[in-house]
């Protein structure tokens, strides 16, 4: 299924090009990520968040692919930097770029939803009933929520009055028109599930930078962490420190306060309730439904194992998937970062076994994950990940990686140029 | 001329570790290059703030990756990372970077 199976309009395309349009021709050459020849395969990549989106960038620019990308979005919101919207630090339109740039490079982007994977017959289907055929097939499904887990949340989540805002979009708007129409002297109240979940430091960065609006705006309110953890997940210290030295009499962290059931405004723990007048569920995470409905969640029936050399799932040959929905390797977080890292991985694969060659065997991958503290200040926890060809996964080289000696106003600029260059490397702008 | 045999010797060992790299996987250095560019822009052509590498000298990258990875130079976030990559592996990224055209 490789390279005779060139679709007829790329053939169409070539003969055009063959009967004389040598100008088109050049033009197409001297274009970065149009590489010349027949197609060696056909991908379809589902879910266009960093993980897609760079998969399908990269296997324009690295190879000769004909790439479908399926996003329901029409645009792409990042979640990274979005807890400064919540803060009044950005707006949305700061946090959303099209997906145009990929189109230019050659990308077939479908607004769309698939809803169900032939692996058999390697082909997809549509919710508007059509079918797209692949020789690979990537999923980047991203993560979605074990709702029932927390008696009334689905019921809360539906009827708006309580927002996640850990999906980009929609939602941000949604809990930060709560957060400002709050009023002087409220709680805002947030829930933080047990690990893991999505972008481990995302949660004490929106408590910070939720923290550092209202102290300006409203500086009577009150923010309290109620986390289902032991301890903050990621960058600790720094983040005790923040609490500490900025939040003071103001942010409240309580641990092991893990949210069982919403009734109104009223939040039940297991040993005591809060109440509160905006209240942020970060609702407990599984891979994205698209995995789940394909069968492909045999961890834990949560997430996807995955062969690291080319990230397929260890249950469909074909199919890789990428980003939050894998089973991370130990000490491997999800996070936009890695999931753009899991792409370049998977595209390179993808490209070498279209065309029966040796895949990789020492791939690596990094990750970096700033954390806003206030509006203009930032923090960073950065690792750099191995594969390790005896155990078969990635691991974190002895050390290197580390956190940031303290949050300041130099990292809140590389944070801000770490999203330009991400979106940019992930959307081809 | 005292010092060109051992450049030679020098050159060679290089040349030939280069060799089996290629041996090993002709995109080695791309794919490697390729994880820094959610900072420093894809094939290192970066944009605002952060630091483009693509054209500048390989010797030069190398001997910065060096010195962060050393600890010789003080930074935010380069000495974490320098840290996490083989001699050999940013060899690779540098002579990669230097093979770019710097972004118009």
């Amino acid at each position: 299924m490789s390279t005779s199976n060139t679709s007829p309009s790329s053939f169409q395309r070539r003969r055009f090009l063959g009967a004389g349009a040598a100008l088109a021709a050049t033009t197409l050459a001297g274009c970065a990520g149009m590489a010349s020849g027949p197609s060696t395969g056909r991908v379809v990549i589902v879910g266009g968040g960093y993980g897609g989106a760079t998969a399908a960038r990269y296997l324009k620019l690295w190879g000769n692919v004909d790439v479908t990308l399926v996003e329901r979005n029409a645009d792409f919101v990042s979640c990274p930097i979005s807890n400064l919207v919540l803060g009044g630090y950005k707006q949305m339109s700061d946090i959303t770029r099209s997906y145009a740039g990929l189109k230019a490079v050659g990308v077939k982007v479908v607004q769309g939803e698939v809803t169900a994977i032939d692996a058999a017959a390697r082909k997809v289907r549509l919710a508007g009933g059509g079918e797209l055929a692949y020789d690979r097939l990537v999923l980047s499904p991203g993560i979605d929520f074990m709702a029932e887990q927390v008696g009334g949340l689905q019921p809360a989540l539906d009827s708006g009055r309580v927002s996640h805002a850990w999906k980009a979009g929609p939602q941000t708007v949604a809990l930060r028109r709560q957060i400002e129409s709050m009023p002087d002297g409220g709680v805002f109240a947030m829930f933080i599930p047990k690990a893991p979940y999505r972008c481990p430091p995302g949660p004490y960065e929106r408590a910070c930078v939720v923290a550092s609006y209202l102290k300006t705006a409203k500086p009577k309110s009150k923010v309290l962490v109620l986390d289902g953890n032991p301890e903050i997940q990621s960058k600790k210290a720094l983040f005790e420190k923040a609490f500490k030295d900025r939040y003071a009499g103001m942010l409240e962290y309580r641990p092991n306060a893990e949210l069982k059931e919403l009734s109104g405004n009223l939040a039940k723990l297991e040993f005591e309730d809060v109440r509160a007048d905006v209240v942020n569920v970060i609702p407990p995470q599984r891979a994205g439904d698209l995995a789940r409905s394909a069968g492909l969640l045999n961890i834990n029936n949560r997430w996807v194992g995955v062969n690291w050399l080319t990230m397929e799932s260890t249950v469909a040959p074909g199919v890789h998937v990428i980003g939050d929905a894998t089973f991370p390797a130990p000490l491997m977080p999800k996070s936009g970062h890695m999931a753009n890292q899991h792409a370049k991985v998977a595209a390179a694969a993808i490209i070498q076994l279209l065309k029966g060659e040796a895949v990789n065997a020492t791939p690596v991958v990094m990750n970096t994950c700033y954390s806003f503290v206030t509006g203009r200040e930032a923090m960073h926890v950065a690792s750099v990940h191995q594969y390790d060809d005896k155990d078969k996964t990635f691991k974190t080289v002895p050390g290197s990686g580390g956190v940031s000696t303290a949050a300041n106003q130099i990292e809140a600029r590389y944070a801000l140029g770490w999203a330009e260059n991400i979106w940019a490397d992930s959307l081809a702008l | 001329m005292r010092h060109a045999a051992p450049r030679a010797a020098v050159l060679i060992v290089l040349s030939a570790a280069a060799g089996l790299a290629q041996a090993q996987d002709a995109h080695l250095a791309r794919n490697l290059a390729a994880t820094c560019a959610n900072c420093h822009g894809t094939n290192g052509q970066a944009r605002g703030d952060m630091k483009p590498l693509a054209g500048l000298a390989a010797d030069k990258i190398l001997a910065m990756l060096n010195d962060y990875k050393s600890g010789n130079q003080p930074a935010t976030i380069m000495h974490q990372i320098a840290k996490g990559y083989t001699e050999e592996q940013l060899r690779l990224v540098a002579g990669f970077f230097a093979a770019q055209p710097a972004k118009k």
